[in-house]
């Protein structure tokens, strides 16, 4: 490659640069003050561009249209902002991280499909900027000159940034807050206010963020969880709450990628984020220019997992194992259904409630599990049984390389960490046609001839998924149990009693991880067929809902949660039209009315 | 000025305060006096609002304010000095006192960074320096002063004296002495006795989330098995 190619990509970069920062940026001043991971942020980015797109056609494509437009759709995004943080956030500012982050993600949910209503599920293209529709010759390369607008952007947004936190009496306050709210309001300053302020300033970033790259890409629907995940690594590896190290993650991660597709490799763009991203964590756990967290909160979640297995359990299973005489076809499928997504959420109940590592990407697991059955079974040819073990195995290898970016952090980072990792395993299931079958999935997942009958198949998965079951209840309540939940509750005094953290929270990574896996491998044979959607982040989300409304205090709860979501799943998609949109509502009723879940709701739980 | 009556409060269900009574005059100067644990500092977060009481009335100039978010109780003119000082270590003294400030109040002094800088001299001298680098006696000094900006007519000061040097001690009780000429009502916690009689017109004591005794400051000073009884380790 040339010095003046190297330089155009470079440039394009910057340009990229630009707009990741405007997003991150309002990621991590919301985060400073509030202590809220807004995960409806890529959602605020994504409904710039759409409103952009709409008001850029209303008012007319001269320069006065474009850049009016482009600046009402921002402020119109922090008008949308604000209204989310005061109705919905503002109630939760004492409530554990996990109700607080599931809070964010029903945003996402019914941003997304109000997108869906307003403007249909086609791409929505955007007209070119005005006056700057030309390209300036630059190292005998054409350099578009909206790009260079760009790059000039994203730098003195960062200065004016910087003014408003130094120079600015709001600013004085911001920063006040995001040392010690409590005592900024010992001292008369309306937390209610600046919280409201931020939150409006931060979207109308976001939104500012998206209605910029108009010209560059079309608005789709994908926008708000691609954003999203980008967002997340450039704060984490920028350091949270830090706009500098921001800046300079954004820069590091677009120039990356831009060299990437120069080089005629961008399908590598996905693994040089993850690999930045696991280097910079490794050598500074708190991102570039991040200070360390004063004291991680305490998870409020209440999770005990004590108390011997009622004889309930016992019926219960063996009801289970009578049901194929009393029920046949799409009933006993939506059994399956229910069973394998019971042991999904059973290692996701391990991991967010007793090891108290709350995760936003579980589903990457399962659909390790479920993609390496499944290329085992049709690329390789292996029998089933030999498939089937595989799952687990691959899940926990995919667990163990993400512990090695994610157990030296806990509580938000590891959330925006793990929806980073499932963004990243969910893209390469797209991309690489070769194995996974890209977009179109893999094909002819079928089980062994012996258990191919829906009964017999039902009962493996019920042998399966009860053995797992048990297994995970016994480690639960073994030593090394007791030794993560010492740790979850209190790193310090863990460590100072001689216990291996990292160590125990890589073990419960991995175990969670391996039982997801499990679960995947399990459904790749139910289905038949795999698609990229069996890993996407909504699934992850299912699976919370999941552990939610069963309750983490109870192991019983991810059973319970899986039977009900499966059954309002199925009943809703037939009614109902924007199903993504009634989840989000019935998350936003669990979190503020039921937030120990149903187990939780009903008494089993003691104390 | 500031009255408190039948206190309760509570952190989750480990009950702290079990009924505490106070009244403090304007230009008076109360000290809550009692042992690590005793109460003094839960009592003082919730008058404050930092701590939602349980029951009880806590009525200041005139408003009910138990029950009150922590900004409004301090836009009604009352005062709150933490004990562990809690300065905005990333803030310049200039940015902290700013953050304090609050706009002049009706028959309160009205503070600005001059009057403050005569107050505590060595302020004026780090105007530009980090919270966070200065000393623990300056830190004392600058969230006494931060709170001050808000041109309070009732201050609540936690352990003023704790932690500091001999010399900033004094300076602690000249300003506390400063602040009661310009007709403030001062309720302190303290654990040091000698600060206390120093600067204090009466006394309660606090044992077990209770007050045990009320009086001036003269009766605990002659009596010396009270101090013993309640203070003394």
């Amino acid at each position: 490659m040339t010095a003046a190619a190297l330089a155009s990509y470079l440039l394009t970069g910057l340009a990229g640069a630009s707009s990741l920062f405007l997003v991150a940026a309002g990621l991590s001043l919301i985060f400073g003050v509030t202590r809220i991971v807004n995960f409806a942020h890529g959602s605020f980015f994504m409904l710039g561009l759409y409103l952009a797109a709409t008001l850029v056609e209303a008012f007319g494509r001269t320069p006065l249209g474009f850049w009016g437009g482009v600046l009402l759709a921002s402020a119109a995004v922090g008008v949308f902002g604000t209204i989310v943080e005061i109705l919905i956030l503002r109630r939760l500012y004492g409530a554990p991280e996990l109700l607080q982050l599931l809070a964010t993600f029903a945003v996402v949910l019914i941003v997304k499909d109000a997108a869906l209503w307003l403007w249909g599920p086609e791409d929505v293209l955007g007209p070119r900027a005005p006056g700057l529709r030309g390209a300036v010759v630059i190292f005998g390369r054409a350099v578009p000159e909206y790009d260079l607008l760009l790059i000039a952007l994203g730098p003195a947004v960062l200065g004016a940034l910087w003014l408003l936190l130094a120079r600015t009496r709001f600013g004085r306050l911001v920063r006040a807050a995001t040392e010690d709210r409590e005592m900024a309001s010992a001292l008369g300053v309306d937390q209610a206010r600046l919280f409201t302020l931020v939150f409006a300033l931060g979207s109308a970033l976001a939104g500012l963020g998206g209605a910029l790259q108009l010209p560059r890409e079309p608005a789709s629907l994908g926008l708000d969880l691609a954003i999203v995940a980008d967002a997340f690594v450039v704060v984490v590896v920028g350091g949270l709450g830090s706009l500098p190290g921001a800046f300079l993650a954004a820069l590091l991660i677009a120039e990356l990628k831009a060299l990437c597709i120069g080089l005629g490799v961008s399908k590598l763009t996905l693994v040089i984020e993850f690999l930045v991203m696991a280097i910079v964590l490794a050598i500074r756990p708190h991102g570039l220019l991040g200070r360390p967290e004063a004291a991680p909160r305490a998870s409020a979640v209440d999770a005990d997992g004590a108390g011997s297995t009622p004889p309930l359990a016992w019926i219960l299973l063996g009801a289970a194992c009578l049901l194929p005489l009393v029920l046949g076809g799409y009933p006993l499928v939506l059994a399956i259904d229910v069973l394998i997504l019971a042991l999904f959420a059973a290692s996701l109940r391990w991991l967010v409630g007793p090891a108290g590592l709350v995760s936003f990407g579980h589903a990457a697991f399962f659909g390790l599990g479920a993609y390496a059955a499944g290329i085992a079974t049709v690329k390789l040819g292996w029998p089933m049984a030999a498939s089937l073990a595989l799952a687990p195995v691959a899940a926990g290898i995919g667990a163990i390389a993400f512990s090695l970016v994610a157990v030296r952090l806990s509580g938000v980072y590891l959330a925006m960490l793990s929806l980073a990792f499932a963004q990243i395993v969910w893209s390469l299931a797209f991309q690489w046609d070769a194995l996974t079958g890209g977009s179109n999935g893999l094909v002819g997942v079928w089980p062994s001839a012996d258990v191919s009958g829906k009964p017999a198949y039902y009962l493996l998965t019920l042998a399966v998924v009860a053995l797992a079951w048990l297994a995970l209840r016994r480690f639960e309540r073994g030593r090394l149990g007791h030794a993560i939940r010492a740790v979850r509750d209190s790193p310090l005094r863990a460590e100072a009693v001689g216990l291996d953290v990292s160590g125990l929270r890589r073990a419960a990574l991995l175990v969670s991880g391996a039982l997801a896996g499990l679960a995947g491998g399990l459904f790749a044979f139910s289905k038949g067929s795999l698609s990229p959607e069996t890993l996407s982040i909504p699934r992850s989300v299912d699976g919370l809902v999941m552990v939610l409304l069963g309750g983490l205090a109870s192991p019983f709860g991810p059973i319970l949660g899986a039977g009900l979501f499966t059954w309002l799943q199925d009943e809703a998609a037939r009614r109902v039209d924007f199903w993504r949109a009634l989840v989000g509502l019935v998350i936003l009723a669990l979190v503020f009315f039921v937030p120990r879940g149903l187990a939780g709701f009903f008494g089993t739980h003691r104390r | 000025m500031l009255t408190v009556a039948g206190l309760e409060a509570a952190y989750g269900r480990a009950q702290v305060l079990f009924g505490v009574d106070l009244a403090l005059g304007p230009g008076e100067v109360l000290v809550l006096l009692g042992r690590n644990g005793a109460g003094k500092s839960t009592t003082l977060k919730a008058i404050m609002g930092l701590l939602t009481p349980t029951a009880g009335t806590v009525t200041f100039d005139g408003h009910s304010i138990a029950g009150k978010p922590p900004h409004e109780i301090a836009r009604l003119g009352l005062g709150y000095v933490p004990e562990d000082r809690r300065v905005f270590a990333g803030l310049t003294v200039a940015e902290n006192l700013d953050v304090g400030r609050q706009p002049d109040r009706l028959g309160a002094p009205a503070w600005n960074e001059d009057r403050l800088f005569r107050l505590f001299p060595r302020l004026a001298e780090l105007r530009s320096r980090r919270a966070g680098q200065m000393s623990g006696g300056e830190q004392q000094m600058l969230t006494v002063a931060r709170t001050l900006m808000g041109n309070p007519r009732g201050l609540l000061l936690d352990e003023p004296s704790e932690g500091l040097a001999p010399v900033v001690v004094d300076a602690m009780a000249d300003a506390v002495l400063a602040l009661k000429r310009e007709g403030l009502a001062v309720l302190l916690s303290e654990q040091n006795l000698r600060f206390a009689l120093r600067v204090a017109d009466r006394a309660a004591i606090i044992e077990q989330g209770r007050i045990r005794f009320v009086g001036p400051i003269a009766a605990l000073a002659a009596d010396e098995s009270l101090a013993r009884a309640y203070l003394a380790v």
